[in-house]
């Protein structure tokens, strides 16, 4: 839908059958809007050249360039450690589907107590707002560190000692918080005349929710919630703070036994590759629910 | 004389200090229709809305079948289950199938198999000519035909009393027509009905009363032929003359 973009100006937007020959006027448009993008081609791509090229030389000629490469790009001792920051990288995939499902649940509980609005539940809505202000407002590295030492410096009997769990914990308090609220947002963009029309039709409050607000709320919040998702993936390697060895730990302990620090680019390699293609697929994501949007004219 | 179906009692609805509607007392008949008209403003959606419990009445007393479904211990699920709302801006589920919107109330309400409340939604698409949208998303239809599927949506539960609010004011002239057809067949049937409406025309055809509202009183009441044609309240007069030059322009 929608008028056709330049890019596509070869096309023809609706098939009348092949009858139609295109006027002389539109011969000429489309030939001055063919050269045009050839030169907005040509400007882009010496633009680039220039830029990062420069970029490129500021780097490589500096003085301190040759150091600096040594120890950051040492390629060949990168590659042996590899295999030791990968195996530390599985901790971080583990520890990222794990707290990624426990975040869904506990988000969209939270998201549903404060939106609801039954007098019973009105104690769980203090607390879950209360949840919400306190963890969206503490660097998560604090939080680590607050669960990962308080807890066993309680000394409760049963309660955990072990780093990974511990550490898996204060993530999903976290993000629990920021998805919670990233839930919450989508149920209140709905219009109160969809729930209404759900109401009128004899459904219950629960049915309301299930089969006609939460359908929607979430396709509009899928794209902001795999944006949390990458956010999650490479704030695992904050765990590394508690001694869990992931890839973070492991490029740590490389790194300080040999005075080198390409393991570290080496781990961010690895992060990289997992996060630019799901960055990708979210963009391409938010793109279509935006087209989607535009495409409905009702609500 | 037989039970109405629905007896609204001295209803009083006010919105913070402004009173929205005053002293309000009808009767609707079974299988008969009672229309009120009256301008923008004068409280018949939010008469409406009240019935259908969407909003809270200040005083007086509304009985759906004799039971007063405006009492505090009234089951409110219950209550919406034997009323149909059609709202002026149709309300459908954009994310689901028209065929969808049409079974999910029978189907999860109801607890009628998927099968049965599919054949019985598509017995309905067929009589008013919808067959070949049932498997569209509600954005692919024009205002038209989704105002008619939100209609058929709400009959397919089988409501005791369907409520109709200014169904036709969000749509195009020429689509006016194909939705108050449809009205006029649910009343050959025999649905009982309480509308909202502009158009007089479709007000004199199918309402067997018609109720004045001005500023939340209902003025004037009788048959279509009494109030549309020899009004006695000058007001009443006044909208209508209103009414008909705008029509005229």
């Amino acid at each position: 839908m929608g008028r056709p973009s330049e890019s596509d100006s070869g096309k023809t937007p609706y098939d009348f059958g092949g009858t139609w020959i295109p006027s002389p006027l539109e011969i000429n448009r489309r030939a001055a809007r063919k050269s045009r993008n050839r030169r907005n081609a040509l400007i882009a791509i010496s633009s680039s050249v220039v830029v990062i090229g420069g970029l490129i030389l500021i780097a490589v000629t500096s003085p301190g360039w040759k150091s600096l490469s040594d120890t950051f790009f040492a390629w060949a001792y990168g590659v042996e450690v590899l295999p030791k920051i990968i195996l530390g990288f599985g901790t971080n995939v583990a520890l990222t589907l794990i707290a990624s499902s426990c975040v869904a649940t506990l988000g969209l509980s939270i998201a549903l107590i404060r939106t609801s609005r039954s007098p019973a539940l009105a104690p769980f809505r203090i607390l879950a707002t209360l949840y919400v202000d306190v963890f969206r407002g503490i660097p998560m590295l604090l939080v680590i560190l607050l669960v990962g030492f308080g807890i066993p410096a309680l000394r409760i009997q049963g309660l955990t000692n072990n780093v990974l769990i511990l550490g898996t914990l204060a993530v999903v308090i976290t993000y629990t918080a920021y998805v919670a609220e990233v839930i919450r947002s989508g149920i209140l963009t709905i219009h109160p005349s969809q729930r209404a029309a759900a109401r009128s039709l004899g459904l219950s409050h629960f049915q309301s929710l299930r089969y006609v607000v939460l359908p929607q709320a979430f396709r509009r919040v899928t794209p902001p919630l795999l944006n949390d998702l990458v956010a999650l993936i490479k704030d695992t390697g904050l765990v590394s703070i508690l001694g869990v060895t992931d890839a973070v730990r492991a490029a740590q302990i490389a790194s300080s036994r040999s005075f080198n620090y390409t393991p570290y680019v080496m781990a961010a390699i690895v992060f990289l590759l997992v996060t630019i293609p799901l960055t990708r697929f979210t963009d391409r994501t938010l793109r279509r629910s935006i087209e989607r949007q535009n495409a409905t004219g009702v609500a | 004389m037989t039970q109405p179906v629905l007896e609204v009692k001295q209803l009083r609805k006010s919105y913070g200090s402004e009173v929205v509607l005053e002293d309000i007392s009808f009767s609707v008949p079974v299988h008969t229709a009672t229309v009120f008209i009256g301008s923008s403003g004068s409280g018949k959606s939010t008469l409406l809305r009240c019935i259908n419990l969407l909003d809270q009445i200040d005083d007086g007393s509304i009985e759906l079948d004799g039971e007063d479904i405006t009492a505090v211990d009234a089951d409110v699920d219950k209550v919406r289950r034997k009323l149909g709302i059609v709202f002026q801006s149709f309300n459908l589920f954009p994310h689901m199938k028209v065929i969808d919107n049409i079974t999910l109330a029978p189907m999860k309400v109801q607890g009628i198999s998927k099968e049965v409340a599919r054949e019985s939604a598509y017995k309905l698409l067929d009589r008013f000519g919808l067959h070949d949208k049932a498997e569209d998303y509600p954005d692919r239809l024009s205002g038209g035909q989704q105002q008619r599927v939100a209609i058929i949506r709400s009959i397919a539960v089988a409501p005791r009393l369907l409520l109709l609010d200014e169904i036709t004011s969000a749509l195009d002239p020429v689509l006016v027509n194909e939705v108050l057809s449809t009205v006029r067949d649910l009343k050959i049937e025999g649905m009982t009905m309480v509308l909202a409406t502009h158009e007089m025309g479709f007000a004199k055809q199918v309402a067997d009363e018609v109720c004045f509202l001005h500023h939340g009183k209902i003025l004037e009441w009788g048959t279509p032929e009494q109030i549309l044609e020899s009004p006695k309240q000058p007001e009443t007069k006044e909208f209508l003359q209103r009414v008909h030059e705008a029509g005229r322009l």
